[in-house]
């Protein structure tokens, strides 16, 4: 693999090149590429953090996080919020559940927008988890709320995905949306000391005993964040699925990678696109003259394409 | 090519008084200027505030001051700004703050800073066009 000095300063633990690389892999600017191709590529656990908002999901991480600061652990998060499709603005707002954690060299926060992102999760994401990885942070979590596409990419980005639901936030068992469930790993029912929530727990049972058993059965654990209760019987499926007794995760990363060439491929062949206007002009009046057809003029191009 | 990624402003709120409406207003106005907003809650320290902007590697840090605290946190956040080689962040801030010791801190280096009633779009607009020459003073 490549050298860049960052790589190595990143690696003792420098948070200003670290914040900076960050920067770059969200921006997709400049040199990352380098960067990402010299940097020591762990096997931090990548915890994904998903539901409807404000389930507690901030808080849950929060409380999370000073479990595993307890065990010495050094902990990772990217936040990530939508950002406005009319302004591109973006209100960043999970730091404020986790502010017990400023200051602490232990713990690393980032704010990211999703900046239009197809999916909710813009490609940064998975660079920016890298960059985390490298700078020794494990597990590195991933916050996403929980709209639209978000929480299936969510998966992706993930070796682990945790679903948070909350009493009487909408997540009513039967409206769930279709896939929801079949993606999660592990589906927690967060403001456990508000009414409904056992009985929230209990239909998700019921609708797992209906499913097909194709994949392992999600456990559900019932949580109070603000009141860090349930938070070490998470944390310990958490770290049951990190020591990867099936090989769950292992195929989870070779899966992510090979979603991550496809889609460095795709950027590639659209930057090939991109600068091919004039060529692309001249394929459609000879199409439109009909001496040609879209098919034969793709297959001419792809021959010039490098 | 930078100069078209989202400009991120930290917000925060100093001192011990305990509402941040107004700090949630100017968070809000920031992200409908087209910001990516941090919003960071109440009763934030000058330590805090560094690195949760050293973290967040954004272009600007706002904070909202009421309770009188000026002339500590505003200086204390520059010289930490120093002291971690972030001396580029461009630092502003709003509350009721004497002429006096506005002047004062602007010599210290506090970009600017914004009495009560100024309009939003004042404030967003001093960004825009402050990070502008900070970013074109960067890849000059
Ligand atoms: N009663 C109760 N309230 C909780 C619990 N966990 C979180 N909350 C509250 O729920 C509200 C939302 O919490 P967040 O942690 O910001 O929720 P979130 O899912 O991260 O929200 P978004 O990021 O905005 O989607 C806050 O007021 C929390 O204090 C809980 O276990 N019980
Ligand atoms: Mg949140």
């Amino acid at each position: 693999m490549g050298s860049d000095p960052r790589a190595r300063q990143i690696a003792k633990g420098d948070r200003r090149v670290l914040a900076r690389a960050l920067t770059q892999a969200e921006n997709g600017s400049g040199d990352i590429d380098l960067l990402l191709a010299a940097i020591e590529h762990g096997t931090a656990h990548r915890v994904g953090i998903t539901g409807a908002p404000g389930v507690g999901k901030s808080t849950l991480v929060s409380a999370l996080t000073r479990a595993w600061r307890a065990q010495d652990r050094k902990v990772g998060i990217l936040a990530v919020d939508p950002s406005s499709p009319f302004t591109g603005g973006a209100l960043l707002g999970d730091r404020v559940r986790m502010v017990e954690h400023t200051g602490d060299e232990g713990v690393f926060i980032r704010s990211l927008a999703t900046r239009g992102a197809l999916g909710g999760l813009a490609p940064g994401v998975y660079d920016a988890a890298d960059l985390l990885d490298a700078g020794g942070f494990d597990p590195v979590v991933i916050e996403t709320v929980g709209v639209g596409q978000a929480e299936l990419e969510i998966c992706r980005a993930a070796d682990t995905t945790v679903l948070v639901l909350a009493p009487g936030a909408g997540d009513e068992v039967q409206g769930m949306k279709a896939g929801l469930l079949e993606a999660a790993d592990v589906l927690v029912v967060n403001q456990a000391d508000r009414d409904g929530a056992q009985a929230l727990a209990t239909a998700l049972e019921a609708a797992l005993d209906l499913r097909q058993a194709d994949r392992p059965r999600p456990p559900v654990l019932l949580t109070t964040a603000t009141a860090a209760k349930g938070i070490d019987a998470l944390c310990d499926v958490l770290d049951e699925r990190a020591r990867d007794a099936d090989g769950a995760l292992a195929d989870r990363r070779v899966e992510r990678a090979a979603a991550r060439v496809r889609a460095a491929l795709y950027r590639r062949l659209d930057h090939y696109v991109e600068g091919r206007g004039a060529e692309l002009a001249a394929a459609a009046a000879r199409i439109a003259a009909g001496e040609s057809t879209a098919a034969v003029e793709a297959e001419l191009l792809m021959d010039d394409y490098e | 090519m930078s100069a078209a990624h989202p400009i991120r402003v930290l917000v925060a709120k100093a001192g011990l008084d305990g509402h941040d409406r107004g700090a949630k207003v100017v968070a809000a106005a920031f992200r409908d200027a087209g910001f990516e907003v941090v919003y960071t809650g109440l009763r934030q320290s000058p330590e805090m505030i560094v690195d949760a902007a050293i973290q967040e590697d954004v272009d600007v840090i706002g904070i909202s001051i009421h309770s009188g605290a000026h002339m500590t946190i505003f200086p204390r956040v520059l010289e930490l700004l120093r002291e971690t080689d972030a001396g580029h962040i461009v630092l502003c801030g709003g509350g009721i703050i004497p002429p006096k010791d506005a002047e004062a801190l602007k010599a210290m280096g506090v970009g600017a800073l914004f009495g009560p009633g100024t309009p939003l779009s004042e404030l967003s607009g001093w960004i825009r066009d402050e990070v502008g020459r900070v970013r074109a003073g960067h890849s000059a």
